[in-house]
This record gives structure tokens, C-alpha cells and sequence, in this order.
């Protein structure tokens, strides 16, 4: 008698965990028998509480709602340090959410992997809905192989930012549009001022600046196809040389210990820094300097190159609700309300051509310049993707370390690298 | 209830008493280590199928020059944290152990670090190393010295991160060798002294043999945890510069969570476990041969 008793103690909790799923299945059967709402789950890095934006996210999605009675959009959020981990898990474990965020980088292995929906059909299918509303090189940045796997929903340009006070004290003329770095260090060299701690100017020492640089020079560290590794070409160790000599032989720029862990954007806002290269995204950050600064289009060598970076809304494969994530995911990314909102309140840019929603935007300052962000479109490159491109990633900064630190020359680096990322290919 | 009952129903009870807390430990460690295992054998990006792939993730270790050099950053951060924290360690225990003024108060500090959080105490010697505005370079330029970049330097990132992991630790060392040092009776000690035994002559003679339980002790979680060493590194250093520190679990985490290999970062998991469980296998025999049970 005892013993069925225990025995029951012991699985009864067991028997009822299937209740307990059961039930919370139950409840939102039940939402949707009401309302007969289609519950899309959007995880996105872009509204993290760390970028500021949530609420403004909210908005867009009471908005949408709005328009379309009976769908239900669930915001998911993870800053963009933990996203991707976090997205990963979600599909490996078969909760992935139905509409979600990703960089370009990422895209290119999600979508190699065939884990997101092909929107072409649903695309042609509505009516109201066509791509030339995208600047063309965003929009297709998220075709792939033919499938379009992606809308672009925002994106930035990284532009030379200068610290007007820092150029006038010692009566150095503006960067130009046309200048390429040997101009800029001619610049920052009369800028610099050790004793007081002015540098003249900073470009980061890693991959993201040097797949940049290489292409400045005329070089690229893949062919076309990304079959063949070309990371020792002579351009590209021309290039590199070119990034380490602003420290080494200009001094015109910290090393990692003169700085003591000081980030560049610290630099820069301290007015210690004449020079920097970073994205729009700073433009928040630095609106109330006690100095008057500005921007222009990025130094080039041979020809000018300038970084693009955008994101997309994708669908993953298998959702469920195919149209209300379609309906989504074109609401985010083309809706004049989205474009107003995220104009208004500084989010990233939309990636749509229509001029009338930029007009509050080029009228802001600082800067001045805002020009000079879609400037810098004109010189837009993506960045080089594989399929094991954080490994690529690491490969490259390791070796782009081993010069800056001294212990590698350029060329014998670079041919190291270039051998350990040949394997990554296979 | 329990008393009443005999045999298996009192195995039974027993059972369901430990019930929660062995869905927890099942759940959450068991589980997980079983799936790592099976995962060593196959090939998993998390976003497609995993492929079976047997032995395929071994060889690719083996090759590996990256795990090569890991495993020598961390038997360097071994040879150089496990005999530091050790000695020095035993040392302060010494010290502790007198009837000093205010000694309960030292020993608190000293194990303060110990019930830190590693980020805390991780971001505080990041300061400290700090070439530029960091204490400890302020304090050798005072005395004249112009101390190196630390965790800038690849050659000066490894010992610094030694002296990080020796301070946060000590305090748990220290009183691991207070407690063997109060259980050593004071007759030996007044026995050696009647011999004619000085104090340098009393230490070994008599402390080193009769600590040994606590030292072999001390010796053997100190060398499993190194093993581990994570934390630190991955707030100071992240595996920089130029890859001087990076170490075996750095690179299982890099590997599960950054390249989307899971597969094989299972595999370096059951080498680490592996290599931990033979040091571990080997201390148990060596220790026959030096450690004194009364």
C-alpha cells in the first residue's frame, strides 16, 4: 500500500509535465481561437537596451499592429555581443524565432546554411511592394545565389571624423574629399604633439581596417569565387605596411600600450585626437563636444574604398506564418513610419533611397558635412565573407598583432596567415 | 517515515528526497557532459544536422598547431602558478599562524580575493598593468625602474596573469595551510627543541613531513584548477596579445561559440578532461612516496 503511494509521489510530478507544456500550449491556442492573431516572434540586436532604442522599437510595432489587426509581434532582444550565440541556440534547438536580425557578415553563413526563407515569391506576389525603394547595394548585398534570403533594413558609412580646434591651433587646412593618406599623415604630423598628448591621428590596426586599406590599394585578400586565398599579395602588404607606419615610422599615431587601453573614441572626445576613422553611428555620441568637429570621405591610396556595413530582417525557413512575417519584415524595412523614427530619433539610417525622409536628417548638426555619409556610399565595400569567417577573422588580427608588436614583418605575417586560411577553405 | 521503513522502501524514500536535486544535477551536468561526448564524434554547426564523422575531430587536433600552442600556454601558466601559489601561500600561513595583533583581521584580507567575483578582480589588476595609468608601473617608476606593457606584451601578458590567479587564490591556500599548521601537536615541536633542533632545522623536520596531507591537497586542487584557467584570461587578455595567452579552455569556448564547432570543441573538452584526470591518476601514486598520514 505504501509503496504504490511512493511510487505514485514519484512519477505523479513526471506524469503532469506534459500537462504543464500542455497548458502553456493551451493559452496561446486560445489567444489566437480569439483574435485569430498569427504570434510572430521578431528577435533583433538593434533595440537592445544597451543600443537605446527599445522604445522606440515598441512604437514601430504598435504601429504595425495596428495596420494589420490580428497579427501579434513578439519582440525578442539580445545585445548584439550575445546575439548570435543566442540565435544559434534558438534554431539548434528548434525554438527559432520566425522574423529576426542579421548582419551582413552572419547572413552569408546563415544563408549558406538554407536555414532563411527565399522571399522572392512572396515578394512578387505583393502588389505593393517593390525592391527600388532599396538602394540597390543593399538590397542585393542580401541576394544569394539568386535567393532573395534578405531586406535590408538599415545601414551606416564609416567617414574620417576631424577635430576642427585641433587643425586651426595648428593652422593645418581641412581634410579634402580627395585626399588619400599621405596627405593625412603630411596633416597629422603637424598635428601631433606628444608632450601634450595630441596624436594626429588614429585607424585601427585589425581586420576590419585592412580589408579596407587592401582595398584602397587595389587588392583583395579572396579571388572573385573565394576559391583561391590572396592575403600575401603585394598590395596587401603594401597596405598593411601603410596602416602600421602611422605608428612606427610617423608617430602620428598611439600604440596600443601609449594608449593604455584608451578606446579611439575617448581619445577623440577628450580632444586629444585630431583624426579618426570611425561610423555614423558616433554622430549621437559626440553632439555636444566642447570643440567644433566635422567629417569627410575616408583617405584612399590608389582609389578610395569606405566601409558599409547593413543589416537585414530575414524569415527563417520554417515558420509557420509565412505571410505575417513577410508583412513584417517589409513593414521594418521600407514603411515611412520606420524611416521617420528611426531618422527622428538617430537610429541607424533606412536603407531607402527617397530623399524627402532623409531631409531632417542632412539638416542636423554636427556635422556639418552629413553629405559626406552618402558620399561615402559612392566608394562602398562589403566586407569578405567565408564560411568560417571568425576563424578567418582571428587568423588575420593574430597576424596584423604580430606586426604591430613588432615581431613579424608585414609580408612574412601575411604569408603566414594566408597559409593557415588556405585550410580554412577546404 | 524513513524510519519505519526497511530495505528498498527506504531506498525509495531516499530517492525521492534527493528527487530534486538529481533532476538538477542530471539535467544540467549529466546530460550535458553525456551529449559532449557523443558530439566528440561528429560534426555540428548548431544550424544544420550534425554529421557523424567518428574519429575525424582527434586528427584534426592533433594537426592543429593552435591547440599545440594553447596547451603550452597553459602548462606554462601551470609550472608558473601552481609552485607560486604554493610557496607563497605556505609562507603567509606561517606568518598567520603566529599570535600577532590583529592577525584574525590579515587573515580576512588575505581571503577577501578569494570570495571576489573573477570580473571584479580580473578589471581591478587590468588597472593595475595598465603600462600607461596603471598603479603598478607608477609604483617601479618610483623607484626607477620602466616596468614593461604587461598584458600588452606578449612576453610580460602570461606572467602577468600568473599574479592575478596567485593573489585571487592565496587566501584559500593560506587557509588550507593554517588548518594542517594547527593540527601539528606542539609536543614535536618541544621534542625537536629538546633535541638540539633550531628553528630552519624544526620546519623541515618536522612542519614539512607532518603538513604533507594539506600540501598534497593543496597541490592537487591548485593543479586541476589551473588546468581550467578561463576567467582572467578572457577579461584581461581574451587570448592576446598576438595569441600569447591564449589556453585550452579559451580555446574550447572559441571554438563551441564563435567558429560553430561544436563537435570539435567537445573533443577538447574530453582531451582537457582527459589530461586532468591522468596529472590527477599521477599524483595519486607519486604522492605514496612523500605524504605522511600521522
Amino acid at each position: 500500500m505504501k509503496t504504490r503511494k511512493m511510487v505514485l509521489l514519484l512519477v505523479l510530478p513526471l506524469l503532469l509535465f506534459p500537462f504543464y507544456l500542455g497548458a502553456a500550449g493551451q493559452r496561446e491556442k486560445g489567444k489566437e481561437g480569439e483574435a485569430k492573431a498569427a504570434e510572430i516572434v521578431f528577435f533583433n540586436f538593434s533595440a537592445a537596451p544597451v543600443a537605446g532604442h527599445q522604445e522606440d522599437m515598441k512604437k514601430l510595432v504598435d504601429i504595425f499592429e495596428e495596420q494589420n489587426r490580428g497579427i501579434d509581434v513578439k519582440l525578442e532582444t539580445a545585445p548584439f555581443s550575445e546575439y548570435f550565440t543566442k540565435l544559434q541556440t534558438l534554431i539548434a534547438g528548434g525554438l527559432a524565432p520566425d522574423v529576426f536580425e542579421l548582419n551582413y557578415e552572419n547572413f552569408v553563413n546563415y544563408a549558406s546554411k538554407g536555414v532563411l526563407l527565399d522571399m522572392s515569391s512572396l515578394a512578387d506576389s505583393d502588389s505593393t511592394f517593390t525592391s527600388d525603394i532599396f538602394y540597390p547595394r543593399a538590397y542585393n548585398a542580401f541576394n544569394y545565389k539568386g535567393m532573395q534570403l534578405g531586406l535590408p533594413e538599415s545601414f551606416s558609412t564609416v567617414v574620417l571624423f576631424y577635430n576642427k580646434d585641433l587643425f586651426d591651433q595648428a593652422g593645418v587646412g581641412y581634410p579634402k574629399e580627395d585626399w588619400t593618406w599621405e596627405e593625412a599623415i603630411v596633416a597629422a604630423k603637424k598635428i601631433t604633439n606628444r608632450e601634450k598628448g595630441i596624436w594626429g591621428l588614429n585607424s585601427g590596426i585589425q581586420f576590419w581596417e585592412f580589408y579596407k586599406k587592401v582595398a584602397q590599394n587595389g587588392g583583395s585578400l579572396f579571388n572573385e569565387e573565394k576559391t583561391e586565398v590572396t592575403i600575401d599579395a603585394p598590395e596587401n602588404v603594401e597596405a598593411l605596411e601603410m596602416m602600421v607606419s602611422l605608428v612606427k615610422e610617423h608617430g602620428v599615431m598611439p600604440s596600443e600600450a601609449e594608449r593604455g587601453g584608451v578606446p579611439d573614441e575617448e581619445l577623440f572626445k577628450s580632444g586629444k585626437l585630431a583624426m579618426y576613422v570611425s561610423g555614423i553611428w558616433m554622430f549621437d555620441v559626440f553632439k555636444a563636444l566642447p570643440f567644433s568637429w566635422d567629417i569627410q570621405v575616408e583617405p584612399g591610396m590608389k582609389r578610395k574604398a569606405t566601409h558599409f556595413f547593413a543589416n537585414a530582417v530575414s524569415i527563417f525557413a520554417a515558420t509557420r506564418h509565412r505571410d505575417a512575417a513577410w508583412k513584417w519584415a517589409r513593414f521594418l524595412t521600407s514603411s515611412p513610419e520606420m524611416a521617420k523614427i528611426r531618422i527622428e530619433t538617430g537610429w541607424e539610417l533606412p536603407a531607402l533611397t527617397n530623399k524627402e525622409y532623409l531631409k531632417g536628417y542632412l539638416e542636423k548638426s554636427p556635422p556639418q558635412n552629413r553629405d559626406v555619409v552618402f558620399k561615402s556610399l559612392e566608394y562602398a565595400i562589403v566586407p569578405p565573407v567565408i564560411e568560417r569567417q571568425n576563424e578567418m577573422q582571428d587568423i588575420i588580427n593574430q597576424a596584423i598583432e604580430h606586426v604591430s608588436l613588432g615581431k613579424l614583418s608585414p609580408k612574412e605575417a601575411l604569408a603566414q596567415a594566408d597559409a593557415k586560411v588556405e585550410k580554412l577553405l577546404k | 517515515m524513513i524510519v519505519g521503513e526497511k530495505g528498498i522502501r527506504k531506498h525509495l524514500w531516499i530517492a525521492v528526497f534527493l528527487l530534486p536535486s538529481l533532476i538538477g544535477l542530471g539535467l544540467f551536468k549529466l546530460l550535458p557532459i553525456l551529449c559532449s561526448m557523443v558530439l566528440t564524434l561528429f560534426r555540428w554547426d548548431l544550424l544544420t544536422p550534425p554529421q557523424f564523422v567518428f574519429m575525424q575531430n582527434f586528427n584534426n587536433l592533433i594537426a592543429d598547431e593552435v591547440f599545440w600552442s594553447s596547451l603550452a600556454h597553459t602548462l606554462y601558466y601551470i609550472a608558473g602558478y601552481v609552485p607560486m601559489v604554493i610557496v607563497v601561500g605556505l609562507a603567509l600561513a606561517l606568518v598567520m599562524n603566529q599570535r600577532l595583533k590583529g592577525v584574525v583581521i590579515f587573515r580576512t584580507a588575505y581571503f577577501i580575493p578569494v570570495v571576489s567575483s573573477w570580473a571584479a578582480v580580473a578589471l581591478l589588476w587590468k588597472w593595475i598593468f595598465n603600462p600607461r595609468f596603471g598603479l603598478l608601473n607608477y609604483i617601479l617608476g618610483l623607484i626607477g625602474i620602466y616596468g614593461p606593457s604587461w598584458i600588452f606584451d606578449p612576453l610580460w601578458a602570461m606572467p602577468a596573469i600568473i599574479i592575478t590567479s596567485v593573489w585571487k587564490d592565496l587566501g584559500f591556500i593560506m587557509t588550507l595551510f593554517l588548518a594542517g599548521l594547527q593540527g601539528i601537536p606542539e609536543i614535536y615541536y618541544d621534542a625537536a627543541s629538546i633535541d638540539g633542533a633550531g628553528s630552519v632545522r624544526k620546519f623541515f623536520a618536522v612542519t614539512v613531513p607532518l603538513l604533507s596531507p594539506t600540501t598534497f591537497f593543496a597541490l592537487t586542487i591548485s593543479l586541476i584548477h589551473s588546468f581550467q584557467v578561463f576567467d582572467q584570461v578572457w577579461i584581461m587578455t581574451q587570448g592576446g596579445p598576438a595569441g600569447a595567452t591564449a589556453v585550452l579552455v579559451e580555446q574550447i569556448y572559441k571554438n563551441a561559440t564563435a567558429y560553430n564547432r561544436m563537435g570539435y570543441a567537445s573533443a577538447l573538452s574530453w582531451v582537457l578532461f582527459l589530461l586532468v584526470f591522468s596529472v590527477t591518476g599521477l599524483q595519486m601514486i607519486i604522492q605514496r612516496k612523500w605524504v605522511h598520514y600521522d
